[in-house]
Parts: structure tokens; C-alpha cells; sequence
């Protein structure tokens, strides 16, 4: 006899705006102005256009490693927008657009891209740790995060970004465990994209959803329309204000897509993905969507759009004209200064020899 | 001044930089009510509270990956790693993040962490308990690995490790918790990182030692001048990431013979690096090739045959003889 599990009801995505753009859901609707309504829309419109752009710089050989975010706008900028100046951002490395908005200059992150290391020097009042490569790590760190703000009793929320790859990994379920056991004011966004690399997620994982793995932590689980902007704002801000009330961590899976490979580093993703998936996603852009809400509002138009599409590629030119311009250029010395604090003996003697080389 | 074993040594500098300061936490599996399985951290939950003196869940990765998050944060965590046998848990959070913070961020974030973690054989733990792994982090650029070899410089050194701003690895041999005791002062001191100590001062070989091992060579010295009059010098190197150079090298220049002990199994351990730094920059002191007395290549074994695994001090003697006989 099949055992087959259903769904649990209490996991059930949330929504609020349909692909058409009209509300299914008025009483979730979020309190927010239209000013910030609209700013909502030009963060997605303009990280839409950044992308192509860094996809562009990247074929061009002017950018360097680079994790294309096109589709999951939605899921990145609802879910930054949710959060106070001083939360702090725990990202992997297709988060950068949350790290930006989050006030990271974007010139540093193009120099991250290129293997800059002033990439990583982010600002004194940017509340976020560079993007994390190890798929999990930043699970477990993020208990760490956030239990400083528990102890020196601030109200802030860690909140850590993870693909659904990641959830696959110990320090997913250690780091919720952990956030459990101290009920430390922390956020676990799963953006569930489908794919890690090429694996979909019926090869990762046998749960029908990845939110209720919050059960097993002991936290709280929601699943949301990754592409629907007003629904991953309204469950973010629930979550952080959950956990500035002191009622502990929660982990959110935002349903999603990326239109583009994984990365710009040789994945194809026809190799895996069929076209028929890829339009059937594209019918639930995010785009889309709000700006089908937001038209019927009369809070944007086509010149609305083109003005932040413009705003946009010169913001992208400018970045790029600053990180070609940055300077000091990156040498063999400065990695050898940044091992430790003060440089032990053996450092000092190897950094001598190159920077006689330098010198040359 | 207090007679005081390595363990207790060791409590007492946790409980003097708690004191001093608040950012330090203490942390791991069993370390609060318990007070540690070895008692390292006995009465400190009582005397500080559960806020800077935690038990944690059994999972050494998130242990680790905690101390990184709490580090970015300001507070200065001590970890407890409960064997280092387990440290292959946490490898990643240790050396692919915590050693790489200050570099990946270009000095905004430091780590300011020790784990901390017995270590060593010849007590008869189970499996992976005992394993000498301190040479995987002799290749972890980042990071600072410390082995003392007594209760006073445990306590010297610890205090150091939980002021230094970058990640130090803290190893405490087992077998060295409850073997002796020693004057310790009871006030707070520092013995600074990377610095070796010559333990006994001699000028016909050099034994390069660290942590449990520098006992054995210092048998196994008294040994060599008693049965043949020749003054052995014994070098604890204190610290093995950074190696004292300075040290190893004055002492070859001095003797022109040497041998390099440690528990851990021969390939590519510290004492082959310690062999390196002699050969680029004392080879042409040497009177004979040097010599490593050391473990065999194998897996860590059960405990039935851990001692005939580990070097003793007859091994040492056979090693110094070799030398001197060469």
C-alpha cells in the first residue's frame, strides 16, 4: 500500500497577488505607502536590468565570478525591504542584490566578483558579512549573529539567505537546531529555485516541502510565492517582528526560479531544464506581476519604468568605471597581510620576497 | 603561589578572562552543569551564568559556525571542540571561515576564537578521541595552533589565545590534565604566542618537542647523559602555527645535531616542517641528517597497542644516539 505523504495544510504557500497581478488575498495585505509600493517595483526593475547588465560585463570578460538573479527578484528585494537598517544580512553568493539594497556600495560588489579584496571591506553601518560559497555555513553563523543581539538585548534579526541545495546540507538543520534550542532571533530564507546547479528538488530532498523541516528544529515554517513581492514582504516582516518580540527564529521557503544558469562559469541549463518549465515560470514573474497591481493603481506607467531602467544602466556604468578605477590594485603582499592581526615570522620573510618581486 | 594541575591551571585562566571580560563566552557539549568532561570548566556556569557559560546541542559543525557568527559580533568565544578526533566536524567552519575572515573581508571582521580541545593517546580513549591532528592545521593559513606542555604555560598561553584577535586552536593533551602539578600564580599573565622555550639547556643535540612529547625527550635526555655524558637540549615548541624559527634554528647553530619528536604518524607533520626550516636555514651546522621519532603512517589505533604506537623515551634515546653516533 503507498504511503504516500500529503501535503501538510499549515504549509500551504502564501500569496497575495495572483500571476495577473489581482489580489487573492486582501488580509494579508501589507501596510506600506505608496511611495513604498512603487520603490518596491524600481529595486526589482532595476536589479532585473543590473543583472543583464553583469551578465553582459561578464561575457565581456569585465566582471568575474557572477550567480545571475533574474526571477528571483521578488524573493530578494520583498524579502531585504522587510528589514531594519541594522538587521544583519548573512548571504551566499547569489544574494548580492539583498546586499546592496541593504546599503553594500555596488562598486564593491562588482570588485567582489572580480576577486577583489576590497570587495569584502563592507562599510561600518552595513549590517552584512560577505557571501558565503560553502552552501550551509552561514546557517550556523547566523545562530551566532543573532544570539550577540540576544545577549546585548538589541532588537535586531539575523536573517540568513540559502538556496534549496543548501537545505540538503548538516549545517542547515544544526544551524535551526541551534536557533531553537536559544530561541535566538534569526531568519532562515530558503529561496527554493528548483535547482541546485542541475539536481532538482525531488533529487534532494523526499519532503514535499522544504519549509516544514522547521518542525523538526522546533521553529517555525512558512512557505511563500517566491514571486510575489507583497507575499515574501508580508511573511519576512512577520518573521523578524516574531523574532524582535522575542518569539525565536523562523525558516521561510520562497518558491522561485532563476531564468539563467547558475552561474556564468560554463552552466547550461537547457541540459537540465526544459523550455516548457522555463515559460510556465515566466507566466509568475514577479515583474510582472506588480506591475500589472501596480498599473491598476495608477502608481506606475511606462515612463515610470523607463526612467528607472535608465537610472538603472548608468548606476551599473558608473559602478563599473569606479571598480576599473579602484586602486591600490590587488598584490601578493596585501593577501599576505591580511592572514593575521600582526605578521609572524615566516609571513614577514615570505612577504619580503615578494615584494622585492613586486618592486620590480 | 597555587600548586595546580594542567586542568586546573586551565580554569583558572577561563575564569580570570571572564572576569576581565565580558565578551568572552565559554561554550560546547557538556561544558555548563557538567563543567566539561575533564572538569576544565568546572564551576564557571555557577559563577557566571548561563549566558557566558553554555552547554550546547551535540554538533560540533554548528559549535563552530556559532563561534564564527558570535566573533563577527564582537564577543570573543572559546569554544570546546569535546575531542579533536571530532574536529573534523567543524574543518569547515574552522579553516574555510573562521582562518579566512580577516582576509575575505578585508579587515572589517576578525575572529577572535579558541577552541579549545583535549587531545593526545597513551589514556586509552576510544576511537578518535586521542588523534593527533594538530598538523592539518599547521596547514591552515589563518589560524594559530598552541600545545603546552605544562600547567603554567597552559595558563599563560590560554590567556594570550582568548586576547589574540585572530582564531587559535588550543590543545590540551590528555594525558597532561592530572600528571602533575606546578607553581602557577594566581593572577592573570601571558606567555606570548609563537614563542618556543628552551626546558633544558644542552650542547651536543637538540630534541625539538611539544605538548606530552616534551617529557618523553626530556626522559629520555636525562637518559642519553647519563649512559654516554652527552648534554642533550630539549626545545618544547609551545606553538606549532607559528613555528618558533628563531629558537629551533639558534639551538641547531648551537648543537649541530637534532631530532624532532611528536605523537602524531610521520608524513607530513610538523616535525618534517620543522625539518625543512632547518634545512633552509642551518643545513650547513648540521653534523648528521635530522631525525624524526614519531608515530608510523597508520590510522590512530585501538587502545590495546597505543603504547607501543607512541613514541617513548626509548625510541627518543635510539633517535638522539643515531645522531650522535652518525
Amino acid at each position: 500500500m503507498s504511503m504516500a505523504t500529503k501535503e501538510r495544510p499549515e504549509f500551504d504557500t502564501v500569496q497575495i497577488l495572483a500571476p495577473d497581478g489581482t489580489v487573492v488575498n486582501p488580509d494579508l495585505m501589507p501596510d506600506l505607502s505608496d511611495d513604498q509600493l512603487r520603490e518596491l517595483m524600481r529595486r526589482m526593475v532595476f536589479t532585473r536590468i543590473w543583472d543583464q547588465r553583469a551578465i553582459s560585463l561578464n561575457r565581456q570578460g569585465r566582471l568575474g565570478f557572477y550567480a545571475p538573479v533574474a526571477g528571483q527578484e521578488a524573493s530578494m528585494i520583498g524579502s531585504e525591504f522587510a528589514l531594519n537598517k541594522d538587521d544583519f544580512i548573512l548571504p551566499s553568493y547569489r544574494d548580492i542584490p539583498q546586499m546592496v539594497w541593504h546599503g553594500l556600495p555596488l562598486y564593491q560588489a562588482f570588485l567582489y566578483s572580480r576577486g577583489h579584496i576590497h570587495g569584502g571591506q563592507i562599510p561600518e553601518d552595513v549590517h552584512v558579512l560577505m557571501p558565503q560559497i560553502i552552501i550551509a555555513a552561514q546557517c550556523t553563523q547566523t545562530v551566532g549573529v543573532a544570539m550577540a543581539f540576544k545577549l546585548r538585548g538589541e532588537k535586531r534579526v539575523a536573517i540568513c539567505y540559502f538556496g534549496d541545495g543548501a537545505t540538503s546540507q548538516g549545517d542547515f538543520y544544526e544551524g535551526m537546531n541551534f536557533a531553537g534550542v536559544y530561541r535566538v532571533p534569526a531568519i532562515f530564507f530558503c529561496q527554493n529555485n528548483r535547482y541546485a546547479i542541475s539536481v532538482p528538488l525531488h533529487k534532494q530532498t523526499a519532503t514535499p516541502t522544504l519549509a516544514q523541516k522547521a518542525v523538526a528544529a522546533g521553529i517555525r515554517g512558512v512557505r511563500v510565492d517566491g514571486m510575489d513581492v507583497l507575499a515574501v514582504y508580508r511573511v519576512t516582516k512577520e518573521a523578524a517582528e516574531r523574532a524582535r518580540n522575542g518569539e525565536g527564529a523562523t525558516l521561510i521557503e520562497a518558491l522561485t526560479y532563476r531564468y539563467g544558469p547558475h552561474t556564468m562559469a560554463g552552466d547550461d541549463p537547457t541540459r537540465y531544464r526544459t523550455n516548457e518549465e522555463f515559460s510556465e515560470w515566466e507566466q509568475k514573474d514577479p515583474l510582472i506581476r506588480f506591475r500589472r497591481f501596480l498599473e491598476a493603481k495608477g502608481l506606475w506607467s511606462e515612463e515610470d519604468e523607463n526612467r528607472v531602467i535608465e537610472e538603472a544602466k548608468q548606476a551599473v556604468a558608473d559602478a563599473i568605471k569606479k571598480a576599473d578605477e579602484w586602486m591600490p590594485k590587488q598584490k601578493v603582499t596585501d593577501l599576505i597581510d591580511a592572514m593575521y592581526e600582526t605578521l609572524p615570522p615566516h609571513l614577514e620573510e615570505q612577504k619580503a620576497e615578494f615584494a622585492a618581486r613586486e618592486g620590480r | 603561589m597555587a600548586q595546580l594541575t594542567m586542568i586546573q591551571a586551565i580554569t583558572d585562566a577561563l575564569r580570570l578572562e571572564l572576569e576581565r571580560d565580558p565578551s568572552v563566552l565559554v561554550f560546547g557539549e557538556d561544558v555548563g552543569v557538567n563543567g566539561g568532561v575533564f572538569r576544565a570548566t568546572e564551576g564557571l556556569q555557577k559563577q557566571f551564568g548561563e549566558e557566558r557559560v553554555f552547554d550546547t546541542p551535540l554538533a560540533e559543525s554548528a559549535i563552530a559556525g556559532l563561534a564564527v557568527g558570535l566573533a563577527v559580533q564582537g564577543f570573543r568565544p572559546v569554544a570546546e571542540i569535546q575531542f579533536f578526533g571530532f574536529v573534523f566536524e567543524c574543518f569547515d567552519a574552522i579553516a574555510s571561515q573562521a582562518a579566512r575572515m580577516r582576509y575575505r573581508s578585508g579587515g572589517r571582521y576578525q575572529a577572535p576564537i579558541v577552541f579549545r580541545s583535549p587531545f593526545g593517546g597513551g589514556v586509552k580513549t576510544p576511537e578518535l578521541h586521542a588523534d593527533s591532528l594538530e598538523g592539518l592545521f599547521l596547514q591552515t593559513p589563518g589560524v594559530k595552533v598552541v600545545i603546552p606542555s605544562n600547567p603554567y604555560d597552559a595558563k599563560g598561553l590560554l590567556i594570550s589565545a582568548i586576547r589574540d584577535n585572530d582564531p587559535v586552536i588550543f590543545l590540551e593533551h590528555m594525558k597532561l590534565y592530572r600528571s602533575f602539578r606546578q607553581e602557577v600564580p594566581e593572577e592573570a599573565y601571558t606567555i606570548p604566542i609563537g614563542k618556543a622555550s628552551v626546558v633544558r639547556e644542552g650542547t651536543d643535540v637538540t630534541v625539538i618537542a611539544y605538548g606530552a612529547m616534551v617529557h618523553t625527550a626530556l626522559k629520555a635526555a636525562e637518559e642519553v647523559e647519563k649512559a654516554r655524558g652527552a648534554k642533550v637540549e630539549v626545545i618544547d615548541l609551545r606553538t606549532i602555527n607559528p613555528l618558533d624559527e628563531e629558537t629551533i634554528i639558534r639551538s641547531v647553530e648551537k648543537t649541530g645535531r637534532a631530532v624532532v619528536v611528536q605523537e602524531a604518524q610521520k608524513q607530513a607533520g610538523v616535525a618534517a616542517e620543522v625539518i625543512a626550516r632547518i634545512n633552509e636555514k642551518a643545513l650547513l651546522s648540521l653534523e648528521a641528517p635530522v631525525v624524526r621519532v614519531t608515530a608510523p603512517d597508520t590510522v590512530y589505533p585501538f587502545a590495546a597497542i597505543e603504547d607501543a604506537w607512541l613514541p617513548d623515551p626509548a625510541r627518543v634515546v635510539e633517535g638522539i644516539n643515531k645522531v650522535l653516533d652518525f
